[in-house]
């Protein structure tokens, strides 16, 4: 038989989806071990120990100054600069990216500078911003928004001129105007694409949210990470990319799950 | 009543003349079948009469007005693919033209409008055999019930004209007799003038009141740019179909051959040969 007519059973493709996981999480006890017995006070793969004792004092041990819960607090300094900047962005693109599929004018007026402001790189703006804008909550959103609205509206933009030309005119033979046609054919048909557009950004929003954070912050899951950087505190970094992991993770499930509980018709589909 | 008159109608696109000279009159309430090979432009004039596009050359009149050059709801339109709404219920679907008709901005109805739209699509998706999927998505019927679905929600409209793309070419042959059998019901049963494009000629002399063939005489490799296609055949159905009245002979029997009394505009044989 051909390789690729071999199929994993269920069982199998679960252990296989494992596999790497352990792989990775046993590379890095080997290496940790290793330097640890060199070296008891290494901490560059601080031990199972080292972490649990990491999640424990950044989780559920207040602070003695502030009386803070750090991993809490910059969790939710982090998730409140996310979110501001998800929906920001998603409001925008939703609407030019409609205005730029739909219209030909608008789309000869504003594609092209669309496309060239895509390609400008947020990060190179970063100075401009804390500068025009103070080193605030403003400037950081900003950021994010800059560096994931263009290639939102260019997608959305592209998922409505996908939209099949039959569609269009049937709808017009059913006497609905341009309005009337964004609001039930063209809407309902590209807000599930909103949904995975949004889910493939999500990783450049973190990226963003990070930078912004590690340059100029009081508080943030990058400015964590970037404030015990200075003490070699890895156990601390490792802990904080793990919980990012996992926050970007369950962002990511809860997304799909979303577009299909409002969207049943897109079950199954890459939308 | 609708009376479409193509005059002197000329398409190209670019340096590609894709039909040329052609000229036609549909009378109200016909069914005509356009049929011809691939490629040779019988879609492009289906989009013409729909108002998609507009011809280079000429003029196509609605009942003696020129027709407006964008789609409108005095056509309605079956496509193979494509032609219903994936994202609404059948219902939804049929509901959709009624719910945009007459305004520009109410994106749904409310209260008693609502109740009464939604009992006349009921109607509709009744009349089309459809009574029990009303909350289904397209995804979840077959191929023949879409395009069911697709007549419903073009009928629904009451439009003076019915624009059909090779409806039922992608449909298996059970299927596809018994959509014909709903499509001559439903032409006999609304005021309505039928356009189709087909590639099935079968499909063509078994429905259509007149079949218009078109092709292109000029085919060479380099002669294929320059010339269009043109209509090459006009054939009327005999004995002729009449919307509304019984047909006399079975659709899949030769014609009789034998004078019936009914008169025709050829020449009469007074015996059958041989006799």
């Amino acid at each position: 038989m051909r390789w690729i007519n071999y199929k994993p059973s269920r069982i199998t493709a679960l252990t296989l989806a494992l596999c790497p996981f352990i792989l990775v999480l046993l590379a890095y006890a080997i290496g940790s071990a290793a330097r640890l017995a060199d070296n008891p006070a290494d901490k560059l793969l601080p031990g199972i120990a080292a972490l649990g004792d990491a999640i424990n004092r950044m989780a559920f041990t207040p602070d003695v100054r502030t009386g803070e819960l750090f991993l809490w607090a910059d969790t939710l300094a982090s998730l409140g600069r996310l979110g501001a900047s998800l929906g920001i962005a998603t409001a925008i693109a939703l609407v030019v990216g409609m205005l730029v599929g739909m219209f030909p004018y608008l789309r000869a007026l504003l594609a092209p500078f669309i496309a060239v402001v895509s390609m400008v790189p947020p990060l190179a703006l970063l100075p401009v911003l804390f500068i025009v804008m103070g080193l605030g909550e403003v400037s950081k959103i900003t950021l994010i928004v800059i560096g994931i609205t263009p290639i939102m509206i260019r997608d959305l933009a592209f998922k409505v001129l996908d939209l099949p030309h039959e569609q269009l005119v049937k709808a017009q033979t059913l006497d609905a105007s341009s309005f009337q046609i964004a609001m039930r054919v063209v809407l309902p048909q590209t807000l599930p694409r909103l949904f995975t557009c949004l889910k493939l950004q999500l990783g450049p929003a973190w990226l963003f949210l990070i930078a912004a954070e590690a340059i100029s912050s009081d508080s943030g899951l990058g400015y964590r990470i970037f404030l015990v950087r200075r003490y070699l505190s890895m156990d601390v970094i490792f802990t904080y990319v793990a919980w990012i992991t996992l926050l970007a993770v369950i962002m990511n499930v809860a997304l799909d799950w979303l577009r299909v509980a409002i969207f049943p018709w897109t079950r199954g589909t890459a939308q | 009543m609708s009376r479409i008159v193509v005059k002197d109608v000329w398409q190209e696109y670019g340096d590609q003349v894709v039909l040329e000279r052609i000229s036609l009159t549909i009378e109200p309430r016909s069914f005509v079948a356009l049929v011809g090979p691939s490629g040779c432009g019988k879609s492009t004039f289906l989009r013409l009469l729909l108002g998609d596009e507009k011809p280079t050359r000429g003029t196509i009149t609605l009942d003696g007005a020129p027709l407006v050059a964008e789609p409108g709801p005095d056509r309605g339109v079956v496509f193979q693919r494509y032609s219903v709404f994936p994202h609404l219920t059948v219902l939804g679907n049929v509901l959709f033209g009624l719910e945009m008709r007459g305004s520009s901005t109410r994106i749904r109805l409310l209260g008693q409008q609502r109740r009464q739209a939604i009992e006349t699509a009921r109607a509709m998706i009744a009349a089309v055999g459809l009574l029990g999927s009303e909350d289904k998505y397209p995804a979840q019927l077959s191929g023949g019930m879409q395009q069911r679905l697709a007549l419903a929600q073009a009928l629904v409209m009451k439009p003076a004209v019915l624009l059909l793309d090779e409806p039922f070419g992608a449909l298996d042959p059970g299927i596809r007799a018994e959509i014909h059998e709903l499509m001559k019901t439903l032409w006999h049963e609304t005021a309505l003038t039928v356009v189709m494009v087909t590639h099935d000629m079968r499909e063509a002399f078994t429905l259509a009141t007149r079949v218009i063939a078109f092709e292109r005489p000029r085919d060479r490799p380099e002669e294929r740019e320059r010339y269009g296609a043109l209509l090459s055949q006009d054939i009327s159905i005999w004995p002729p179909r009449i919307a509304g009245a019984a047909h006399p002979s079975s659709p899949d029997r030769d014609d009789p051959a034998f004078p019936l009394g009914q008169t025709r505009d050829d020449p009469v044989i007074s015996e059958p040969p041989g006799a």
